[in-house]
């Protein structure tokens, strides 16, 4: 008798804050947030952009940084459960093992929502997962490279992002889908940069003198925006114009990429948004307020970047998230 | 047991396996020895060989030092990106160059110390000693660059990456200099044989005199200061310090260079000109890898066949049967 008394008291407050609370969007609504860390810029950029976020909508946002450990997130998302938290935002760091302290989320009737990264758990333990598509990034820039080149016979060489990681894979096999309608454009040589711009330099220094100092190559592709940089510079050493003489396209939108594209080097990019918490806190307002049940996997723009759209500007937009 | 004269010197198995890769390389890629002259430098392969090569041998010089002492440093990487990340901070800050350049290799030598005084004084194991400025150096160079990648346009770092001296890329000829002095110190002086005695036997190069503590807080140091080097080249070629990625791994590198470079982890006989050879013939099968067409799934197997295959050939056992074929052939009258 007592519990069912209980749960009535509960279902009645819940109905009336959801009707006092509709009108108010997320304000005053407290989100915990499980970062992983600061692994990278693209992390500290996400990170600062989630908090720019909820201040805009009012929310009182819990944040925890994990330091990449799971143990760690496991800990702060029962710390929001034992504080009573209304949602939670997890960017998990691995892929298993949240079932148990998902369950215990679930149980608290505090909805979860997944940032960027996927997990390997039931689907019902969470709302939904905010995250970007890797394949249509890399279909992105294909099809963009199609379009530029028009009938013109283009070689590409592509440096690839860390072997065997699922951005690498799927930027890879995007990029191939995006070409794979052009019988002009082909792939020549493909080799891992790992990420970073010295190793980009350093592969690309190996392209050029195998394709006759880079008279071979129409243009260049790099799984992210670092690599590229580091490739611009080894294009500039060879004596030609990132560019001009090499088409430069990458993926992940970092401010050196535009600061790239204002001074020429640069032709495009596709943006892997750090705004991964904005479609996050609309889902959960519409799932609080309204009892919406968003879809499961919430996909993030792909957006392309070219020195039309104000290179200068998106490059002093970024530069103050942290990249 | 030691053999002097140059021919033996030159038909030492590294020089076989450096020119067997080269050879490799240049059936892979037939242009592998082409090299032009462009923008007032010399440009070509095998100018990249030496070039990408030098941050490595220039750790392996210090590394060299640090191993015949039955030592190691496992720290180098991580105070790369130290370096790296102190220089490319203060510049972008309005320090003139010269004096970031100077805080970056004081800082190369701070660490260095540390590690010296960890072994030497707390008497901690070396790979241990060096584990902790390993792991918390990166945390160190990363809380200096808040975490991003600190660009800059300073023209002297710059240089120090990628500049070039008489054709030479920077950082070839800064290798060249290190390994010139660093020979001529240790085997123009006693300083050679000390190292040597203190990496056969502590005590014993104790007893007679040797003052050990000095001579490791010494090579510590000065495999600090290498590192800081190379932190500054990586940092220049990039025009940017990236305190994540800047010598990641590359404390191995220079492990195995120096081990390809014939010297003996358990210390003692070391050949500082050999270690950079070592460098080489790594850097000669990442930049072959590169330009070969593999597809990259294949690296590391194809890289890890190859240094196998250098190991063996150095093997005491290889040495015997070579030693045993040479002298059966000299016996067979013609």
């Amino acid at each position: 008798m007592k519990i069912i008394k209980k749960l009535a008291l509960v279902a009645g407050i819940g109905a009336l804050l959801s009707t006092t609370a509709h009108a108010e969007g997320l304000t005053g609504k407290i989100i915990g947030f499980s970062q992983i860390g600061s692994e990278s810029g693209w992390r500290a950029a996400e990170t600062s952009v989630t908090k720019a976020e909820a201040e805009k909508l009012g929310i009182d946002l819990k944040f925890a940084d994990a330091q990449q450990k799971q143990e760690n997130q496991i800990k702060a998302i029962r710390g929001f459960i034992a504080q009573g938290v209304d949602a939670i935002l997890v960017a998990p760091v691995v892929a298993t093992g949240w079932e148990e302290v998902l369950t215990e989320a679930k149980e608290a009737n505090i909805p979860v929502v997944l940032l960027d990264r996927g997990i390997e758990a039931p689907e019902d333990l969470y709302l939904t997962s905010v995250a970007s598509d890797q394949v249509k990034e890399g279909r992105v820039a294909g099809e963009w490279l199609v379009g530029q080149v028009g009938d013109k016979e283009c070689k590409v060489v592509e440096l690839q992002g860390t072997v065997g990681s699922s951005p690498a894979i799927n930027r890879k096999q995007g990029f191939e889908e995006g070409i794979a309608g052009a019988a002009n454009v082909s792939i020549i040589r493909s080799q891992t940069g790992d990420f970073t711009r010295s190793k980009g330099k350093e592969v690309m220094e190996g392209f050029l003198k195998a394709e006759g100092g880079g008279a071979g190559i129409c243009a260049v592709y790099a799984h992210n925006d670092d690599m590229a940089v580091g490739a611009i510079q080894a294009i500039k050493d060879a004596g030609l114009k990132p560019g001009t003489d090499i088409l430069v396209v990458s993926i992940d939108a970092v401010p050196d990429i535009f600061a790239a594209m204002v001074a020429g080097e640069a032709n495009a990019t596709v943006e892997l948004t750090p705004n991964m918490a904005g479609p996050a806190f609309a889902a959960l307002d519409a799932y609080l307020n309204a009892g919406t049940v968003p879809e499961k996997f919430i996909i993030t723009e792909s957006k392309l970047y070219t020195p039309a759209d104000d290179p200068q500007g998106e490059y002093d937009r970024r530069k103050g998230l942290g990249y | 047991m030691r053999r002097s004269n140059l021919k033996a010197h030159l038909l030492r198995p590294q020089f076989a396996a450096l020119a067997a890769v080269l050879f490799i390389n240049w059936l892979l890629f037939p242009g592998f020895f082409a090299i032009t002259w462009q923008d007032g430098r010399f440009f070509g392969s095998v100018i990249d060989v030496l070039n990408r090569g030098a941050p490595v041998a220039i750790l392996a010089i210090g590394m060299t030092a640090v191993i015949a002492t039955r030592g190691v440093d496992l720290s180098v990487g991580a105070v790369m990106a130290i370096s790296g990340a102190v220089a490319a901070v203060m510049v972008s800050d309005g320090t003139p160059a010269v004096v970031a350049v100077a805080v970056a290799l004081s800082a190369g030598l701070v660490c260095g110390l540390w590690n010296g005084v960890l072994v030497t004084y707390l008497d901690i194991q070396p790979i241990i000693a060096t584990l902790v400025l390993m792991v918390a150096g990166r945390g160190l160079a990363q809380l200096v660059t808040e975490g991003s990648i600190v660009t800059f346009a300073d023209p002297l770092l710059i240089y120090i990456g990628t500049g070039s001296l008489l054709g030479l890329p920077m950082p070839v000829v800064i290798a060249a200099v290190l390994m010139l002095l660093a020979t001529l110190a240790v085997r123009r002086t006693a300083l050679g044989l000390l190292i040597e005695a203190v990496g056969v036997n502590r005590s014993a190069a104790r007893f007679a005199g040797i003052s050990s503590r000095l001579l490791l807080l010494l090579v510590y140091t000065f495999a600090g200061f290498c590192a800081a080097i190379s932190g500054l080249i990586v940092a220049g070629d990039i025009r940017g310090a990236d305190a994540n990625n800047a010598g990641l791994w590359m404390e191995l590198d220079a492990i195995l260079a120096v081990v390809i470079g014939g010297t003996s982890l358990l210390g003692g006989r070391f050949s500082i000109p050999m270690s950079v050879v070592g460098a080489l013939i790594i850097q000669a099968m990442n930049t072959g890898i590169l330009i070969s067409g593999f597809s990259p799934q294949f690296n590391l197997v194809v890289k890890s066949a190859v240094i196998i295959l250098i190991l063996v050939l150095q093997s005491p056992m290889a040495a015997q049967w070579i030693a045993r074929r040479t002298t059966a052939a000299e016996r067979t009258p013609r």
